[in-house]
């Protein structure tokens, strides 16, 4: 039996809805895991997973370890500044370097789009994305995905509105893809300048006012504005942005439903998301980050094993039945 | 299979003097079924059920490294605090022994019984493991290449055991949670010889 996801896991696009059923499913029940009060299953026992963080990052790496601890694996920390390597050859040769040691899997964080893949086709270990440059985050879409889940019960018809920048955003790229396959109706908001210009062609509604989307939507997942990209000029200031596009509660009471709040982190706070909101009633906002380690749990175990070759030796040998 | 469970049921009680610190822990998937039935049996009885929990041993498995991981895992639940209680595994086959030691291995993580004991409802033979059921509903001697299903009608539609060919495809009929592993075949079922518990 191979793995019922492929080798690797890199995007939310190439994968199917019972794929990303499957991943939400699954990782059900390893919420419970983390209840225990000792938090950790053999499942990985011998494992070893190389966390590969090109970018600087704190929730993602920090869920990626307690996944990969609380299912038993082994697993290295490698942070390296993405600032005087030159790309290509040096990833490869630093994941072949690693795969000499005898890695199993690497989780990787890199500012290049598509980096995850193309050191996926050239290693033989699994690869999951844990963001390339403005392409995908697909861990973060899923377990938004299972947070929203959680809430509503169904994902389809659901009206979803990703708010803010959505331009630069991995994020929003794997919550649009994630969403539109399992069935919601997804939109985006926040200032042309911050959207891609063909946003429209993705079968997406733009709303240019923040107020009509909360008019619209049952959940708003609210991105980061990173600020770096305030001095390029994307939008006039931080002041602005807030007044104009800011998820403030007088806005959310203004909308005759209620609204779950979500935001992958780290916020801004008074500038995209107000603090009233962030910790407000409606706000799921740490719900996301416990979700984050059941997910992430679930594409670890789900991509384990799965090795062809060694699976037609197990159906040969008895004791495959319990 | 009432009868067999009536009979379990007993013994159950027997063997711990009564229900006081007794708790029922059912294997995914059917050995939940079958420790709820066992538990309601033994309310009946005694005029007082034991706690139910039920345990998915996926996790805990030797063998992911090589059949690849199962695409469901069930909710594991474990009632309260197990230190000092007596805990009675229920599961449905008890076939090699490797879903057993799973399962002593994952009850370790919750706490320490005071004693663990095994209920099956088929003992069917071909240890590959030193354990052994305290209560067993019915033994049988089966080959190698046979395999044998068991049936509740809580998820099947009703109660009952088969014995198939080790390749046929599940007798659950695709009914399991999550779905999609298995699909129906009727005519698997007319070859099969049905064993009695």
């Amino acid at each position: 039996m191979t793995s019922p996801l492929g080798k690797d896991l890199l995007a939310l696009e190439p994968l199917t809805p019972e794929q990303i059923g499957l991943i939400l499913d699954t990782a059900e029940p390893f919420k419970e895991i983390s209840e225990r009060a000792i938090k950790k299953v053999p499942t990985l026992r011998g494992s070893t997973i190389v966390n590969l963080f090109f970018e600087p990052s704190t929730r993602t790496r920090v869920s990626f370890e307690f996944a990969e601890k609380r299912l038993s694996a082994d697993t290295v920390n490698v942070a390296a500044s993405g600032s005087s390597v030159s790309k290509g050859e040096t990833l490869v040769d630093t994941a072949r370097n690693l795969e000499a040691m005898r890695i199993d899997m690497v989780v990787m964080r890199h500012g290049a789009s598509g980096a995850a893949q193309f050191l996926a086709q050239r290693i033989e270990s699994n690869v999951i994305n844990a963001g390339d440059g403005t392409h995908e985050h697909p861990t973060q879409g899923l377990l938004d995905l299972l947070t929203l889940r959680d809430h509503f019960g169904d994902l389809r018809g659901l009206r979803v509105c990703i708010v803010g920048d959505v331009l630069h955003s991995r994020v929003a790229r794997s919550n649009i893809w994630g969403l539109q396959k399992m069935g919601a109706d997804v939109a985006v908001c926040g200032p042309r300048s911050l959207l891609p210009n063909a946003i429209a062609e993705f079968g997406i509604t733009v709303f240019d006012r923040v107020e009509a989307a909360m008019e619209w939507a049952q959940a708003l997942n609210v991105l980061r504005l990173q600020l770096e990209r305030m001095t390029a000029g994307y939008i006039p200031s931080l002041r602005e942005y807030n007044r104009v596009f800011g998820v403030t509660r007088e806005r959310l009471e203004r909308a005759d439903h209620d609204i779950l709040i979500l935001h992958p982190g780290p916020m801004n706070r008074g500038v995209e998301i107000d603090s009233d909101v962030a910790d407000g009633p409606h706000s799921v906002i740490l719900n996301q980050v416990t979700n984050g380690v059941a997910i992430r749990m679930a594409v670890l175990y789900l991509l384990a094993g799965g090795r062809p070759e060694l699976a037609e030796t197990a159906k040969s040998t008895p004791g495959g039945e319990r | 299979m009432d009868r067999t469970l009536r009979r379990m049921a007993d013994e159950i009680v027997e063997l711990h003097d009564g229900t006081e610190d007794l708790v029922l822990v059912g294997i995914q998937r059917r050995g939940v079924q079958l420790a709820s039935r066992i538990a309601r049996l033994i309310a009946e009885r005694e005029g007082e059920a034991p706690r139910l929990g039920a345990l998915d041993i996926t996790l805990y498995r030797d063998d992911l490294q090589t059949i690849g991981p199962r695409p469901v895992v069930g909710p594991t639940d474990i009632p309260g605090d197990i230190d000092g209680a007596r805990v009675v595994i229920v599961d449905d086959v008890l076939y090699t022994g490797r879903t057993v030691r799973a399962a002593l291995d994952e009850l370790a993580d919750f706490g320490r019984p005071a004693r663990i004991g095994l209920a099956v409802l088929i003992d069917r033979g071909g240890r590959e493991l030193p354990i052994h059921a305290d209560v067993v509903g019915k033994r049988v001697e089966l080959r190698r290449d046979q395999r044998v299903d068991v049936l509740v009608a809580e998820l099947d539609g009703a109660d009952s055991v088969v014995v198939v060919p080790k390749t046929a495809p599940p007798s659950d009929a695709g009914r399991a949670a999550g779905g999609g592993r298995s699909k129906k075949s009727p005519a698997r079922r007319s070859a099969a010889g049905e064993a009695s518990a």
